[in-house]
């Protein structure tokens, strides 16, 4: 299982860049942790649940009624100027010319 | 006002005069310019900030005026707020996390941020992106936090700064937050008192998430009975969590000083395995004798799935962060990469502005939710989580609480675990079983190693039990100052 780790793969799924240096260190490290974790194949786990929350959650509902929240005036005031421009975060071009 | 201060003797002193309060404020200010130029727990501090919180602080509050060390994962509206990372530098929230308003409307003020592993990702808070670039951040040591007792020692993690602000004298009172042990791990380093609350009894509206499946903020305090008077505070249901659960909060400080006779304590022998610190393990006997005189009896019970409890935890928490970190992209928050295209813009803004640990986590997360590897890694942890939360529903059918060790070491000292990422891990073995359950767990003082090191017990109770690890940590507290 663990030579199956592909880190280019990996960094790419996760957006994010690592140097040559980096990814070679970054790669060991998660080969050991990955092996490490191997230690849950020995459990038998066929009938059991899967676990995502631990207390009994019920939906919540309410009424739809407008009430004051963040104000864009403020979050904006608050980021740096090129990030934004009227109420809309301002990213790098997306579409190529 | 050189002795100890209780919440309770510094709201005394106060009493609800605003004079008095800048008093302690100022009081607290210059132990923070004496001490933590050795010990670096503090981010941010700002001496006109703290000011224009306590302005915030409601003046009829039960608490008026206690100074609160928050953990730099907190949203706190005007306060930088980074998680100890530089991709969040510069990120003042517009709104306070609901404990925050909470410590307001009870009188309390934020006084300054703690420092933190980057993105609570450590146990020694060694990974804190402002280790050696404090003057970014006002910060008054140029290194990692220390741990006050011994300042070639590292404090834990990964609520590092705040438990070496309490122990330290800096702060009188600090929040963490523990994903796997954050705040216990720490609490026990520096000698301090601990709480992670049971999942959902306090709001975590405004934290920046981890492992939002395992998160929960919790009080670190020098004494049991400020432990109680801090959950009070920040606990209840809160609208804006959909997972805190909507159950009376009673007055923790009630059960306070209640006997113990007729009390079951489980020791769980897995506990004990190879590895552990014989300093820690004499610790938890003298423990143990010190319950049995207080009338508990102890017995030896058995959490058999305890050793799985790290690679589950190392599975299903890296998860949850990678998802979780996915937000910091440039677009929003902090720091972003000059590119020209948004595509570079993400990979390269993630690439300058998160650290290598913050690094393997999210890889790690992203590996184990990707397609083909999802089944065999995530859900099987997922099904393994199970099976810890059955060790315990098991044991507390024989007994009230579960008495163990905090961490199995003592604190270590810098770069001992730094490049050795399970070595590190491991020192959470203990106390990630109560965050896969979602139960409550209290680290408290136990004493002293040979050398002078801390050694914190964990009790551990039943979901929404905090009341008799209360009554438990206070009683042990107690008897053990006797000694």
């Amino acid at each position: 299982m663990e030579n199956e780790f592909n880190i280019d793969a990996i960094s790419k799924l996760a957006r994010m860049n690592l140097s040559g240096e980096e990814s070679e260190s970054l790669r060991e490290d998660l080969r050991n942790i990955l092996s490490y974790v191997n230690m849950l194949s020995e459990l038998d786990l066929e009938d059991i649940e899967p676990t995502s929350h631990v207390v009994e959650i019920e939906n919540v509902f309410r009424d739809d009624v407008v009430r004051e929240s963040h104000t864009a005036d403020k979050l904006f005031g608050l980021i740096s100027d090129e990030k934004y421009e009227g109420y809309f975060f301002k990213v790098p071009k997306i579409i190529e010319e | 006002m050189e002795k100890f201060l209780s919440v309770k003797e510094i709201v005394g002193y106060i009493s609800s005069d605003k004079n008095k309060a800048l008093d302690v404020a100022s009081y607290f200010a210059g132990k923070v310019k004496e001490i933590d130029p050795a010990v670096g727990a503090v981010l941010h501090f700002d001496e006109i900030k703290y000011r224009v919180s306590l302005d915030k602080a409601a003046t009829d509050g039960k608490y008026y005026g206690l100074p609160v060390g928050v953990k730099d994962n907190i949203s706190t509206d005007g306060w930088e707020t980074t998680c100890a990372s530089n991709i969040l530098t510069g990120y003042i929230p517009p709104y306070d996390a609901t404990v925050i308003e909470k410590i307001y409307e009870n009188g309390g003020y934020v006084f300054t941020k703690c420092d933190m592993d980057e993105f609570a990702f450590g146990s020694s808070s060694e990974t804190s992106a402002y280790n050696g670039r404090a003057f970014k951040q006002k910060k008054f040591k140029d290194g990692p936090v220390a741990n006050p007792v011994n300042t070639e020692y590292v404090p834990g993690g990964s609520s590092g700064g705040s438990a070496a602000a309490v122990a330290a004298g800096e702060v009188p009172v600090a929040l963490g937050s523990d994903t796997g042990g954050s705040i216990r791990q720490p609490a026990s380093f520096c000698g301090v008192v601990g709480l992670k609350p049971t999942y959902g009894r306090v709001s975590r509206y405004g934290l920046i998430p981890f492992g939002s499946s395992l998160d929960q903020i919790g009080p670190i305090t020098k004494s049991v009975e400020d432990a109680a008077v801090m959950l009070e505070i920040i606990a209840g249901y809160d609208e804006k969590d959909s997972t805190s659960v909507n159950i009376p909060v009673p007055d923790y400080t009630d059960c306070l000083g209640r006997g113990l006779k007729g009390m079951k304590i489980g020791v769980p022998k897995e506990y004990f395995s190879d590895g552990i610190s014989n300093d820690v393990v004499d610790r938890v006997k003298e423990a143990v004798e010190i319950f049995k005189k207080l009338g508990v009896e102890v017995l030896e019970i058995s959490l058999p799935h305890t050793k799985y409890a790290v690679p589950i935890y190392y599975v299903i928490a890296t998860a949850e962060a990678s998802s979780n970190l996915a937000r910091f992209d440039g677009v929003q928050y902090g720091y972003r990469s000059g590119d020209k295209s948004l595509s570079d813009m993400y990979f390269n803004t993630r690439e300058a502005g998160f650290g290598k640990e913050a690094k393997r986590r999210i890889l790690l997360g992203t590996f184990v939710l990707s397609s083909g590897y999802y089944d065999a890694y995530y859900k099987r942890a997922q099904k393994a989580r199970t099976l810890i939360i059955k060790d315990f529903k098991e044991a507390f059918k024989v007994c009230d609480i579960i008495l163990t060790p905090t961490s199995p070491t003592l604190s270590f000292k810098f770069g001992e675990k730094e490049n050795d990422p399970i070595a590190m891990y491991l020192s959470d073995v203990f106390t990630i079983p109560a965050n896969l359950a979602g139960i409550p767990a209290i680290s408290v003082p136990a004493g002293l190693s040979k050398d002078g090191l801390p050694v914190g017990v964990q009790i551990m109770a039943p979901h929404f039990k905090e009341e008799v690890i209360f009554q438990t940590a206070y009683a042990f507290e107690t008897e053990l100052k006797k000694r």
